[in-house]
């Protein structure tokens, strides 16, 4: 070899990720306390633990085998569901496809464009779950609460997903619109529109699939479909129709995201 | 008139076609039968929904109505809002470190080319879909059942609703290696355990870090609600607002919580900066 | 010594790879494997580590059978065997020192491979090596910021790390610019020199093979029909290895047999 083994490193440590060694060792320290801290804190009262597990067994035991005598109130209730999940994925894109284009930065004017992104932070922000709560407040129970939800968690995610397209499309076409001499309305219904129509689509299925999921959620605050249905049916300890309805839900959920992919696929 | 003679069909064939169409009558009558069972779809689904149409033409006013009454927010029980906000957080960061660990083995025997077995492989695959299927909400609900109201609930709920999210995308990212070291390292004679902590650990660590963080930003907002079925969080102090119609708190406790996620929302793009 | 006997490959039920292959190296030279795609020539290399199992036929390192060898043995028997790869196949996440010492994973204990804590006799080999390369200087970078030639460097220190007692390479330069690609081979002759290591490089450049190679063998569909010093590869030979479209030869073959 060509230089004497003496003069070679005969240790290697892997270069640290954070170089600064102060910093890094605060980080680690701080993790640590922050975990260990947080767990000896937990509340976890054993013999609440042991007697739920008990209530737990009793719950199971209740569950199985599921029941489904009242089929017709589990088929009521999913329909239900299902009209939700429909009139909010339509209510949800018309109001999003206004509102995507006033949260793109490259077509909307600054200040129209920081609204439309104030509108879709608060539309996502919120988990549907309480939004439901407070339009059962507003508009009383039923799925119209339901469907109101899922309008404002459509608009956040159709809408922040549509801007992004919006914002990625290519320009090009737009300036070839305007140069031809084409008014606002014009340039964006020839030149973006068809460039973020699959798109569209797109978000429309996942959105009705990703609704039809909610509604199943929303319903256990008082928002109406199979959802309302299930929280009943745990609030009267009927566990062996709750099972049931469950096993629905999944089963539903798993079928819908299979041909909604399957669309999608077919689509894009 | 040589030239003529052949311009001459040509006019003669555009002469006659001033109409045009984007589409053929056959594309034309699809897509207005696409659209019309569309349409039918939503009128069924209007027509049939069991809503009270007065509430229906009375609720924008009942919304201002409620907003109004919502005004000025009252910051008088800030304090105990903001330690119900600390324990949101803790139940989500909990909830993801002990699911980011627990999803690791499943991932692994869940993903086509590491799963030991045809076996391992269904059973990973049970476990990421029961866990994925079954709504927060509803964990919350059993858990609550369980281990009684409070964090401890939450965190497991979180938790069992994190595996199958985490599970399932580290999985996908196993599947995605490049195989190349991995033939490299079966070269060398290295062990089945060491290949996995020299080719496939490295290669999965930004999806593991990427997929950790996303889901620490949605456990935040997930958490956020636990409470309303009594599994611990601000949830918990909404759902007594609520309860006693205590408005200006509510709209205190919402803008906390848009703060919350506005700020889980900052650290997280932080972290996949520093990190990716 | 390395002795292949009768080697045989067959994916599926098509026609083998392999056909009854025989080929012996020995002492330290540099033997280069030339044919054109789909001759075998990687399949071949393949086969002596078991990366792809032989159908049948038998492969003797140094008195070691290998076509015979468990699971767990065969393990401990590839340490003997280095191997260079066209895709470099490093682990682009981890530092260059990382992947140099993934050739000893065989070796040292899990514990020291979970925490990069490697023996000292192995760091001092690496850096040896590495220097010997001209690539010590990035032990601490990570494998993808370095450039095509200092990667398959890198591959090749990995593959000495073992102290192997035959070095295989797949195509070593083939992903590599001509100038890189023969300083990459020189170096390979160089090593085989100074650490009396027989070499079988897979390769498709013939000039380079002639060049920097003891002994030529050329194969084609899984024979092998030429073997001699490179000054024996005349263009006749050449023509022999390389012309002809496979349907054609396929069905010259199946009429002579």
């Amino acid at each position: 070899m060509s230089t004497s083994p003496d003069t070679l490193p005969e240790s290697w440590r892997k270069p640290p990720f954070i170089a600064n060694p102060v910093l890094r060792y605060a980080l680690y320290i701080g993790a640590l306390v922050y975990v260990v801290f947080t767990l000896a804190t937990l509340p976890i009262d054993w013999a609440r633990v042991s007697d739920g597990l008990s209530r737990a067994q009793r719950i199971f035991s209740g569950a199985f085998p599921p029941s489904f005598d009242r089929a017709g109130l589990l088929f009521d209730g999913f329909m239900e569901s299902l009209k939700i999940a429909i009139l909010a994925t339509v209510g949800g894109i018309i109001l999003s496809v206004p509102l995507a284009f006033m949260a793109a930065g490259n077509i909307a004017p600054k200040p129209i464009y920081l609204l439309g992104r104030a509108i879709i932070i608060v539309a996502r922000s919120f988990h549907p779950v309480i939004v439901a709560i407070i339009f059962v407040k507003a508009v009383g129970f039923g799925p119209f609460a339901g469907a109101l939800t899922l309008v404002v968690y459509s608009v956040g995610f159709v809408a922040k997903l549509l801007a992004e397209r919006i914002e990625e499309i290519d320009f090009g076409q737009v300036e070839a619109m305007r140069s031809a001499g084409a008014g606002f309305l014009t340039t964006q219904v020839y030149a973006v529109v068809p460039q973020v129509m699959p798109r569209l689509v797109g978000l429309g299925i996942y959105q009705l699939d990703s609704n039809l999921r909610a509604s199943a959620v929303v319903g256990i605050v008082g928002a109406g479909g199979i959802g309302a249905t299930l929280a009943n049916a745990f609030g009267r300890y009927d566990y062996d129709f709750a099972l049931a309805i469950t096993m629905v839900i999944v089963g539903v959920i798993l079928v819908s995201e299979a041909v909604s992919g399957v669309i999608r696929k077919r689509i894009t | 008139m040589n030239t003529l003679s052949q311009t001459q069909p040509l006019s003669e064939a555009l002469s006659g076609r001033d109409d045009w169409s984007r589409f053929t009558l056959k594309q034309r009558l699809i897509r207005y039968a696409s659209f019309a069972a569309a349409a039918a779809v939503v009128a069924w689904a209007l027509g049939s929904i069991d809503v009270i149409w007065a509430w229906v033409w009375d609720s924008p006013a009942q919304m201002a109505d409620l907003f109004g009454r919502m005004m000025p927010p009252d910051p008088s029980n800030l304090p105990s809002i903001l330690e119900a906000i600390w324990q949101t957080v803790n139940i989500a960061t909990l909830a993801t470190m002990i699911a980011v660990v627990v999803s690791l083995p499943v991932a692994y025997i869940a993903a086509q080319n590491t799963t030991p077995n045809r076996a391992c492989l269904w059973l990973g695959r049970f476990i990421l879909v029961s866990s994925r299927s079954v709504n927060t909400i509803i964990w919350a609900l059993l858990f609550v059942a369980i281990f009684g109201p409070g964090i401890v609930a939450g965190i497991v709920a979180i938790m069992f609703r994190s595996i199958g999210f985490l599970g399932k995308l580290l999985g996908e990212a196993i599947e995605e290696i490049d195989r190349k070291p991995v033939e490299a390292l079966e070269a060398c004679g290295a062990s089945q355990f060491k290949i996995v902590l020299y080719a496939i650990v490295p290669q999965v660590m930004p999806a593991f870090f990427a997929v950790s963080i996303l889901r620490w930003d949605i456990n935040l907002r997930e958490s956020t609600v636990l409470g309303l079925v009594g599994a611990g969080g601000i949830g918990m102090i909404l759902q007594g607002a609520i309860d006693t119609f205590n408005w200006p708190e509510v709209a205190t406790v919402l803008l906390t919580i848009l703060a919350l996620v506005i700020f889980g929302e900052m650290v997280s793009s932080f972290l996949r900066r520093k990190i990716l | 010594m390395l002795k292949i006997t009768n080697l045989t490959k067959r994916y599926g039920a098509g026609d083998p790879v392999l056909k009854e292959l025989n080929l012996t190296v020995e002492g330290e030279q540099l033997t280069s494997v030339i044919g054109s795609s789909g001759a075998g020539k990687s399949t071949l290399l393949r086969c002596i580590n078991r990366l792809v199992e032989p159908t049948s036929g038998s492969v003797v390192l140094n008195g070691t059978e290998f076509t015979t060898l468990s699971r767990r043995e065969l393990r401990t028997a590839r340490r003997r065997i280095g191997m260079v790869f066209q895709g470099f196949n490093l682990i682009d996440r981890l530092t260059v020192m990382e992947n140099v010492q993934a050739g000893r994973l065989g070796y040292i204990s899990t514990w020291a491979a979970l925490s990069r804590r490697y023996p000292k006799d192995d760091i001092r080999r690496a850096f040896e090596l590495m220097e010997r390369v001209g690539i010590a200087h990035y032990a601490d970078k990570r494998a993808d910021e370095l450039s095509g030639g200092e990667r398959q460097r890198v591959g090749v220190v990995r593959a000495l790390m073992q102290r192997p007692e035959i070095l295989l390479a797949d195509e070593p330069t083939a992903s590599l610019d001509p100038k890189t690609s023969e300083q990459i081979m020189s170096l390979l002759r160089d090593l085989a020199n100074e650490l009396n290591l027989p070499v079988i490089i897979n390769i498709h450049n013939v000039t380079e093979a002639k060049e920097f190679s003891d002994r030529i063998v050329g194969m084609r569909y899984g024979r092998i029909i030429f073997d001699d010093k490179p000054d024996a590869l005349t263009r006749d030979e050449m023509d022999q290895i390389y012309a002809g479209v496979p349907s054609q030869d396929r069905a010259e073959a199946g009429a002579a047999a």
